[in-house]
């Protein structure tokens, strides 16, 4: 069956559409941040299924003369790419954190109200 | 002495080293200098490495002695010279005005911080221009992404800390869409070097993945660009950043971003796949859009930083308008205006930081009637916006000669009208604010100010001072220019 066999494409597109929907939908500022970080795990998911190479090993060097290996790169770059993610969760709570200060409340809409005064 | 492939690490290596010195200095004037030496000895870098791919030509340097496609390499030409150079050479005036406005915007524990981030920032900036590589782009893109939006939250306004979250939020969604454009790519192609995977796209480019990944690193590049319709994030943004970082980022993260596009059209999908879709006819529609729609919205600003803010809105507009037209002609007059703008829009921005500096405002309701206090900041101010409408012997002028010119060549007279239309509803924006500063009684007599300090002056009159004579002896930024759009369109010198 074609569309079962690439069910990690499935969960990939499913984990973006939701995080894109919370992100787009959500007023919490946190809860924004947990949205775009489910959105950028559904890329992760994207470039590592990519990385896959059929009845291939861990890329982990074996002595023995052929083993076919799944392709590292992707891994290497998902690496970096979570490291961005971190970073940027960790500067958008501390943004969070500095609003709650300044506003008293993580939510949108509250936010507006006192900015339009 | 070092040689040119060296220099170009130095352009990313230098400044990422000296960030963390600049940080642990803790004293404000100190790290203040320290990041302006950087800053200028980075302008010096690009401008040798530009007359070296002037005269003798493009070169590679691979990173670690790694060949490519394996290693990264980066790849310096006409094009990214150019860039390099207007990005380090804008950082550093900004610099030279930034001491004594930081002193008095930033708390005094914060200030090396701050420096800090503008080095991270502009090691982002230079690292995406210099790159020949797809996903070092992305790295070195949230490098700058995340260093303006702490640059950004930085500002006095509370209102900073929700622009910058709302920068975030859009600025990493438009980031990821480049990531997956780029995993796409590198899905079909197998690798990652932008020359590598151009080569391997000319036999599989008519691919629903290909043009997929070509749809999702347009709009992240557009949502970083602020393409209309995508730039919501920019006008607070720029509204409530410390009145350096609003001139910094204005003059060149956006410039950076419109880079980034060019490269990928023109050197990664190539000129005959990205034209070959709907391109030009999009762009052709948003760019004049952006012009009309960003100009209008900036005659209702009170603001005066966000007013020139969505007056970066429409200039975007008429970089990508040079762009619609698929010409060379037309990427000429692009890449000639993101020079000119960068000088403009820097230039300006230094103004209302000379205002917020004597004023601690940049409101018209609060300036009204008080820009005679401050006579040199405020004829920068006349000049500089005449140079944002287009009034000859200003660079803004040239910039839109010759992208009517471009238009006119291949017939396309709708898109000179757009450019006549954003001409003058920029006057009215323009004429309101010197109406306003010139014109108005005084609403408050108390406060009487003298004018800005020459140490802020100077660097403005710098930049206003560039866009008169880069209006005037065009020789230098139109050739450059124009070897710039031959090479992106052709390849070859």
């Amino acid at each position: 069956m074609d569309i079962l066999s690439h069910y990690n494409y499935w969960v990939a597109i499913f984990l973006m559409m939701t995080g894109f929907y919370v992100v787009i939908a959500s007023g919490n500022l946190v809860k924004k941040l947990i949205g775009l970080n489910v959105f950028q795990a559904s890329v992760f998911i994207l470039y590592i299924s990519a990385g896959v190479v059929d009845k291939g090993v861990p890329p982990i060097l074996k002595e023995g003369a052929s083993i076919l290996y799944s392709n590292p790169l992707p891994h290497v770059l998902i690496l970096t790419a979570i490291v961005v993610g971190v970073g940027t969760t960790a500067l958008g709570l501390a943004l969070a954190i500095r609003i709650k200060e300044a506003y008293g409340s993580v939510e949108e809409d509250d936010i507006h109200a006192q900015e339009e005064d | 002495m070092a040689t040119i492939e060296q220099l170009a690490i130095f352009q990313i290596t230098i400044p990422l080293i000296v960030a963390p010195l600049v940080f642990l200095l803790k004293n404000g004037n100190r790290a203040w200098f320290l990041t302006l030496v950087t800053s200028v000895a980075m302008m010096w870098v690009a401008s040798q490495l530009l007359v070296h791919v002037l005269s003798v030509g493009e070169f590679v340097t691979q990173i670690g002695g790694w060949a490519a496609p394996w290693g990264i390499e980066y790849r310096v030409d006409t094009v990214n010279a150019f860039v390099l150079l207007i990005v380090s050479g804008m950082s550093s005036i900004v610099l030279m005005f930034a001491r004594q406005s930081v002193n008095q915007e930033i708390e005094s524990n914060k200030r090396s911080l701050f420096y800090t981030s503008w080095l991270l920032c502009l090691t982002g900036l230079l690292g995406v221009t210099i790159t020949g590589d797809a996903f070092n782009v992305f790295v070195f893109l949230e490098i700058s992404s995340l260093s303006s939006y702490v640059l950004i939250a930085m500002g006095r306004d509370r209102r900073a800390l929700t622009s910058s979250f709302q920068y975030l939020v859009m600025g990493t969604i438009g980031a990821t869409f480049i990531l997956i454009g780029i995993g796409f790519l590198f899905i079909v192609t197998g690798t990652l070097n932008m020359a590598d995977i151009s080569e391997r796209l000319s036999d599989t480019s008519q691919t629903r993945t290909v043009r997929t990944a070509f749809a999702f690193i347009i709009v992240g590049i557009g949502l970083k660009l602020a393409m209309f319709p995508l730039h919501l994030w920019l006008p607070n943004a720029y509204a409530y950043a410390p009145s350096v970082a609003s001139a910094f980022l204005a003059a060149t993260a956006t410039k950076v971003a419109l880079y980034m596009l060019l490269r990928f059209i023109y050197t990664v999908f190539g000129f005959e796949f990205s034209f070959d879709l709907p391109l030009s006819e999009t762009l052709v529609i948003l760019s004049s859009a952006a012009i009309l729609v960003g100009s209008v919205v900036a005659i209702f600003q009170d603001n005066l930083k966000r007013l020139l803010a969505y007056s970066s809105v429409a200039q975007i507009g008429y970089m990508l308008l040079g762009v619609s037209l698929a010409t060379q002609a037309g990427l000429s007059a692009a890449l000639l205006h993101v020079f000119n703008h960068a000088v403009i829009k820097g230039g300006l921005f230094l103004v209302l930081g000379c205002f917020v500096f004597r004023f601690g405002t940049a409101s018209l309701k609060l300036l009204s009637g008080k820009g005679t206090q401050m006579p040199w900041t405020f004829a920068a101010f006349i000049a500089g916006g005449l140079s944002l409408i287009g009034v000859p012997l200003t660079t803004g002028f040239v910039s839109k000669w010759q992208l009517v010119t471009a238009a006119l060549d291949i017939g396309w007279w709708p898109v000179a009208l757009v450019v006549l239309a954003g001409s003058i509803l920029a006057i009215v924006y323009v004429w309101r604010a010197v109406e306003v500063l010139y014109f108005r009684p005084v609403s408050d007599d108390s406060q009487i100010v003298k004018e800005a300090p020459l140490e802020l002056l100077l660097p403005t009159w710098l930049l206003i001072g560039a866009n008169i004579y880069f209006g005037i002896n065009t020789e230098l930024s139109i050739g450059v220019a124009d070897v710039a759009a031959h090479w992106l369109m052709t390849g070859t010198r």
